[in-house]
């Protein structure tokens, strides 16, 4: 009997093993003729967030040759019950891929990716993934931050530097402060770096108003983690520096403006539409960034100080090489507590949620 | 040039005598016929075809079950927000508050969603219910004994009271409801016990349990505005609050009662929001539903029947809106211009119904 059972066991396993495993998670290629990829943004396409990932899309769609029917938009979607209407439209319309952009879109996608196992869902700026058809992606735009942070470091006479942040408690925003002040630092230790949190994504007036209160206590460089470009208007106004965020914010603050982080969505768009194309999307998550070009600063413009972009080269060389990360030990926090150990670095969890989610570095006051 | 060539042409407002329904109506098909035209003029100035556009509004709304479905569910709170304010209105107590009621209304319930979902399913989803009831009523009590003791204007009271909610939304996303896992701040989505079941609605499919409570409260609030003593009440007080009072009618009482079941409902429409098709607490929960609602509970006169019509035909609007956007790329801002041409037009017949311009007579 024991017998019999091990031989139907061990024939049940050489069998099973028979079966390729890779086949659940596999899509048919798809003709590029007949291809329709979905978009639903949090905002109209010209702020600043958004404007950034339909420029993306857009770009994905000239890179890849796609029609303007191929690619079907949802502007303003709210995080409710409309996120689902506006996936379950995009589905309806054929769609084989459908991006969402904002970070309560995720549940609304994985829960809807179980009842279209056909269709991809791909989501911008979480962490989750249910390994068939839902992934995440997102960028290492602290990279870029760090950059920034070396053109204010340079640029500071009062050693002074502010920033208009969004959201307190958020492993983004404050990822963004850290690798900002770190970039600083690694130029000129001796400078601080004053935060406001608006509590909002964007809210031009109130972008001003902090960038103002900030440049009074001090500040003579802005940066900021808000979607309008008030904080440099604010800046350019005092006389003062600043480092925008999203796009080239220099044309608005020609005077004031010396580079801002910005994203390149078009490389991670490009990247998974073409492995839809040709059949060999997997559900892993993306998390790219300046070697990828996924993220980068914009030209630096004519107030930088000099010698920045041989700083700011170095600095890329060394994150692009793979050689050095922003987050590598040794790190303290600003109560003083070590947080990395010499040479030790963050798991990317610890940069998207984590740890992120509350640390600010040594040298970072919130005022 | 002769001397009445220059004398300025001047109109005047008079108020109409009695419109038969008649005329009302083709006032009204009058003024949708009007608003399809302007919007259909509008999206050809933009460089579409309106018919194509109007077609795919409508396909995008009826066109599947699925869409019927989407249709459906927009509706639900719609109808039933129009219906809550209506109590309060057809007293004239100006309740802009819905918004606020129904933010209310779904904290209440995703307390219990959130802490205390052990015991069995329809005892949480009554539980649920009942509490965004109370909350949202108690939050709409509020300006009413303001109203009743001191004589503040409702209508601004309501109005700010949906800011203060928000927030405290806001912060308890921001804070102690905040999901712990992940590094944005949102709240965690509800635990299946805590979701509505779905029930079958004929020809398009399940839906969640709220279509049920849409239909009964339309018959519920019907009877009760015009088959009870409270009802009657309601309208003494709308009609003249002297004569209400001379009548020996507790005034303050009534308007009290009548605020927190309008407020109770809203407060109910956010519980079904979150259990139903949102499945967690956002900040999104009321988006502009309660003033939504206002529009429609007007359009429909305060009438029950009424209100289930415009906040099904205002809700194929705006789906049908959605679809526009996706099917030929255009901007949603041009889809709410094409929604407030809409709005305009019906809104504005209902001006010419009760009022009529005329051309002032010349003095000899």
């Amino acid at each position: 009997m024991f017998k019999k059972m091990l031989a139907f066991i061990l024939s049940t396993v050489l069998f099973l093993s028979l079966v390729p495993v890779q086949a659940e998670a596999s899509f048919p290629p798809v003709a590029k003729e007949d291809i329709k990829v979905g978009a639903i943004f949090i905002g109209p396409k010209d702020d600043g967030f958004t404007g950034a990932h339909y420029n993306g899309v857009e770009g994905m769609k000239e890179a890849l040759g796609l029609n303007d029917d191929q690619i079907l938009y949802k502007f303003n979607v709210p995080e409710n019950n409309e996120t689902d209407i506006a996936l379950r439209e995009l589905i309806d319309a054929g769609c084989q891929i459908i991006f969402g952009n904002s970070w309560g879109y995720m549940d609304f996608m994985m829960e809807i990716a179980d009842e279209y196992p056909e269709v991809i869902f791909s989501h911008c700026s979480g962490y989750k993934n249910n390994g068939v058809n839902f992934n995440n992606y997102f960028g290492r735009i602290y990279q870029s931050r760090y950059l920034a942070g070396i053109a204010a470091g340079l640029k500071t006479q009062t050693n002074l530097i502010g920033y208009v942040a969004a959201w307190p408690d958020n492993a983004e925003v404050n990822g963004g402060i850290n690798a900002y002040a770190l970039g600083i630092q690694s130029v000129n230790p001796e400078a601080k770096v004053y935060v406001k949190y608006i509590n909002s994504w964007g809210n031009p007036s109130l972008e001003k108003q902090t960038a103002v209160a900030l440049l009074d206590l001090g500040c003579d460089v802005i940066g900021q983690h808000v979607d309008s470009a008030m904080p440099q208007v604010a800046a350019q106004e005092a006389g003062k520096f600043g480092n925008g965020y999203n796009t080239d914010m220099t044309s608005v603050a020609p005077d004031a403006h010396l580079t801002a982080p910005i994203w390149n969505w078009s490389s991670v768009y490009t990247a998974q539409v073409q492995a839809v194309i040709d059949g060999v999307w997997e559900p892993v998550n993306y998390f790219l960034g300046l070697k990828e070009n996924m993220v980068d600063i914009s030209p630096l413009s004519k107030n930088v100080a000099e010698g920045t972009q041989e700083k700011i080269d170095e600095a890329r060389t060394k994150i692009v090489s793979g050689e050095w990360d922003v987050f590598t030990g040794p790190l303290f926090n600003n109560a003083g507590e070590q947080v990395l150990a010499e040479n030790e670095t963050f798991a990317d969890g610890d940069i998207t949620g984590g740890l992120m989610t509350t640390l600010l570095v040594d040298g970072v006051e919130v005022k | 040039m002769s001397e009445r060539a220059i004398r300025p042409i001047q109109f005047h407002v008079v108020q109409r005598g009695e419109t038969t329904p008649l005329q009302t109506w083709l006032y009204r098909l009058a003024a949708v016929g009007l608003a399809i035209v302007m919007g259909g003029l509008f999206l050809w100035v933009l460089g579409y075809n309106p018919f194509l556009v109007y077609a795919a509004m409508l396909k995008g709304a009826l066109g599947s079950a699925g869409m019927q479905k989407e249709t459906i569910k927009l509706m639900i709170p719609l109808c039933l927000t129009a219906l809550g304010v209506t109590l309060a209105f057809k007293m004239r107590f100006w309740n802009i508050g819905a918004e606020g009621q129904i933010c209310a209304g779904a904290i209440a319930a995703s307390y219990f969603a959130y802490f205390h979902n052990g015991m069995p399913r329809t005892l949480l989803l009554v539980v649920m219910a009942v509490s965004a009831i109370i909350f949202g009523g108690l939050w709409g009590l509020i300006p009413a004994y303001f109203k009743t003791r001191f004589g503040t204007n409702e209508t601004l009271f309501t109005l700010m009271l949906n800011y203060i909610i928000g927030y405290v939304i806001t912060y308890l996303r921001e804070g102690p409801w905040r999901n712990p896992e992940g590094g944005f701040a949102a709240m965690p989505r509800f635990v299946k016990e805590a979701r509505l079941p779905e029930v079958w609605f004929p020809g398009v499919g399940n839906i969640h349990i709220g279509w049920i409570v849409m239909f009964i409260m339309v018959l519920g609030i019907f009877f009760y505005l015009r088959h009870t003593k409270q009802g009657y009440e309601i309208a003494v007080v709308g009609e003249n609050e002297a004569t209400a009072r001379y009548a020996g009618m507790p005034v303050g009482k009534i308007i009290m009662r009548t605020m927190f079941l309008s407020a109770g409902l809203c407060g109910l429409v956010g519980m079904l929001q979150v259990s139903g098709p949102d499945r967690q607490l956002t900040d999104a929960v009321a988006n502009g539903r309660g003033f939504t609602a206002v529009s429609v509970a007007w359009l429909a006169r305060l009438s029950p029947a009424g209100i289930l019509v415009v906040s099904f035909l205002f809700s194929v609007m705006e789906k049908g809106c959605s679809m526009m956007q996706t099917e030929f790329r255009i901007p949603a801002s041009m889809s709410e211009i094409l929604q407030g041409v809409i709005l305009f037009c019906v809104l504005g017949a209902e001006f010419f119904i009760s009022y009529r311009v005329v051309r002032r007579k010349e003095k000899a």
